[in-house]
């Protein structure tokens, strides 16, 4: 038993431009290794995101792991970013939310097939862009993105993909080739968005029962202990006696000091 | 290590032995075994089937989701401030450690940032949480291993160390202490010194542990050479902390990760193991622990005086934008990838929890091992059930 250990230890003084800079070297080292499959990048407070072309989901992923030294895959998942109303002040998100819920008891569990004619409008990108949904850093032009977070050892460095997904059948080629550990993620993800994805060995559930219908963490999935009573934390966002409210620029200013 | 490696050929000589006579004597039939949800090997609610020929499995699959409570739904519909309460019960034997990546990537958002002092207490809690995390594992290693006295040296020393916390904090096991900006409270009077006192007691007990278990034939006989992963395959499933660390990765996000937490500032070494078996991943943490003590010891010594609150609003609420902040927890990696569109709460909250990924290898690594080494391997990968469920 020989106790080897790292060499030294003493972390390097990295200023938070010195990070940035280091994320955008990555960045453009990638967009030329990957070239057209990158249609959107941003580099903020030392991290690197990448928006990928679906197409090129699995062929980005294979230049990553071989070529470029990808060799830790961290975690894959997803984003819904179709706005909904968990706090009481968005208040015209709610009317969103609610609408849907109603046009859409139905179907919105069902597998991503059917789409019913009255959710329709609501659910699809144009509307979306019509009442102003946003999507994060890197941009983005569906209701769903997939994510990813690599990193790797010998550069120690990391990066954030993503990709835009179908609205109504969101589809993408599985990474299991590639990165062995998303087998799990991507079931989980398929579970909880219902994102297929194309060549992995076996979609099925991995938390739930698997008799569930219905994929949890979409946004138009309702969280029924709150619908059915509003959760008491909310009376913790209710105007203080000096402030004109939650919402106002006022309460951002007065600090409990 | 000419005597590990004599050591492990002859194990592995006794092994192929055994393993004809068995063949050539018996007809053996495949049988399922179900080990789980609820056996003492899988530490809570986790279910392993493994298919079996004779002594050998043929394929394990692992069945998890009996305590999936939902916490990436829940964090939608609550406040930042509330949050910590959700993530304390991820990994429950560390709670702290689960609390600092959220707030810092909340304080990431926000573009706050704590006085030193409050990051001082928050690395100084971390790695308490790391050595009562740690010292549990060890006793727990031993007794899924047949040896029943580590796991009682185990739970008194962290009873040692969560009194501390609970001092600390209020809470012993949930503390939810750490704020947006800084911490609740500050350190109660005398609590330095208590905390040096207990961190060289700990270390006097690790050397005990270390008498006790790593001399001991049954010990190295049943870890050495069992459960090898190679680091290549450990980095594509996603393996973190010691575990990744036993293959001979040099790998550590309190080194390599620039954080506001003090790590930056202490002198200490990342331990790594060649061999990537089951021992090593135990050798790893048991060094580990010893190297927490002396970091926290380190901190007590340069903890900076002034505020432990950095002013931010009483009302919490986040800008737009988009955050991953991860942190070296006991388990391994623990990371949330905050989604804010500006409002109390967040719009998404991705959570990546070490035990998750730590536990994905299993059925790629039980092809081929004996049922008594699936305990081992179990026992030596060190999940918490919180930490897979979510």
């Amino acid at each position: 038993m020989s106790p080897l250990s790292s060499a030294d230890t003493d972390a390097a003084e990295t200023t938070e431009e010195d990070v940035n800079a280091s994320a955008s070297a990555l960045v453009a080292e990638l967009q030329s290794a990957l070239g057209d499959a990158i249609v959107g990048t941003e580099v903020h407070q030392g991290d690197a995101w990448i928006r990928l072309s679906p197409d090129s989901w699995l062929a980005a992923a294979r230049t990553l792991r071989h070529d470029l030294g990808f060799d830790y895959f961290c975690f894959l998942s997803g984003i819904d970013w179709m706005p909904s109303a968990p706090n009481a002040e968005d208040a015209e998100a709610a009317t969103v939310d609610v609408d849907v819920e109603a046009g859409d008891d139905s179907d919105a569990q069902d597998a991503a097939g059917a789409t019913p004619e009255e959710a329709a409008p609501q659910l699809s990108t144009e509307a979306a862009q019509e009442q102003g949904w946003e999507t994060g850093v890197a941009g983005g032009e569906s209701r769903f993105q997939v994510l990813a977070r690599l990193y790797s050892t010998g550069r120690k460095q990391g990066i954030s993909l993503k990709a835009d997904l179908d609205d109504e059948e969101p589809r993408v080629e599985s990474w299991v080739s590639v990165y062995r550990g998303a087998d799990w993620h991507e079931r989980e993800t398929w579970e909880m968005y219902g994102f297929d994805f194309v060549g992995h060995p076996g979609l099925r559930h991995i938390y739930l029962p698997s008799e569930f219908e219905g994929y949890p963490l979409r946004k138009d999935y309702p969280l029924l202990a709150r619908e059915v009573k509003p959760w008491p934390g909310l009376v913790d966002v209710e105007p203080m006696p000096d402030e004109d409210g939650p919402g106002e620029a006022g309460a951002a200013d007065g600090g409990e000091e | 290590m000419a005597v590990t490696q004599e050591r492990q050929r002859l194990a592995y000589i006794a092994a192929q032995a055994a393993d004809a006579r068995v063949n050539v004597e018996l007809q053996t039939e495949e049988m399922t075994l179900n080990i789980g949800p609820q056996h003492p090997a899988t530490h809570g609610t986790l279910r392993v089937v493994a298919q079996l020929d004779g002594e050998e499995v043929v394929w394990a699959d692992i069945v998890c989701g009996y305590m999936h409570r939902g916490y990436e739904k829940l964090t939608e519909v609550r406040t930042y401030p509330q949050i910590t309460t959700l993530v304390n019960r991820i990994d429950w034997l560390s709670s702290f450690c689960n609390e600092v990546p959220f707030i810092l990537a909340a304080e990431k958002l926000m573009e706050v940032e704590a006085p030193p002092r409050a990051q001082y207490i928050r690395t100084i809690l971390f790695e308490m949480g790391r050595i009562a995390n740690i010292t549990l594992f060890i006793g727990s290693m031993g007794a899924d291993l047949g040896a029943i006295t580590p796991v009682f040296f185990g739970f008194r020393d962290r009873e040692y160390v969560l009194n501390l916390i609970e001092a600390a904090t209020g809470g012993r096991f949930h503390p939810n202490y750490d704020r947006i900006g800084g911490l609740k409270d500050d350190l109660p009077k005398g609590w330095i010194d208590d905390t040096k006192a207990t961190m060289a007691r700990i270390r006097h007990y690790c050397d005990e542990l270390e008498d006790l278990l790593m001399g001991n034939p049954i010990f190295e006989t049943r870890t050495r050479g069992i459960g090898v992963i190679p680091a290549s395959i450990g980095l594509e499933y996603g393996l973190s902390g010691a575990n990744i660390r036993a293959s001979g990765v040099d790998w550590d996000i309190r080194r390599d990760v620039p954080s506001p937490l003090a790590w930056k500032d202490l002198d200490w070494k990342i331990w790594t193991h060649p061999d990537g078996d089951s021992f090593s991943r135990f050798w790893v943490r048991f060094q580990e622990t010893r190297e927490a003590t002396k970091m926290v010891d380190q901190m007590l010594d340069g903890l900076p005086s002034g505020p432990i609150q950095a002013k931010v609003p009483r009302i919490i609420k986040v800008p737009a934008g988009e955050a991953w902040v991860h942190t070296e927890n006991p388990l391994g990696e623990m990371g949330y990838y905050v989604v804010s569109k500006g409002g109390l709460g967040p719009f998404r909250c991705k959570i990546r929890s070490a035990s998750f990924n730590n536990i994905s290898i299993l059925p790629w690594l039980l092809k081929g091992v004996y049922v008594p080494d699936i305990i081992t391997i179990l026992a030596s990968l060190y999940f918490i059930l919180g930490d897979i469920d979510r």
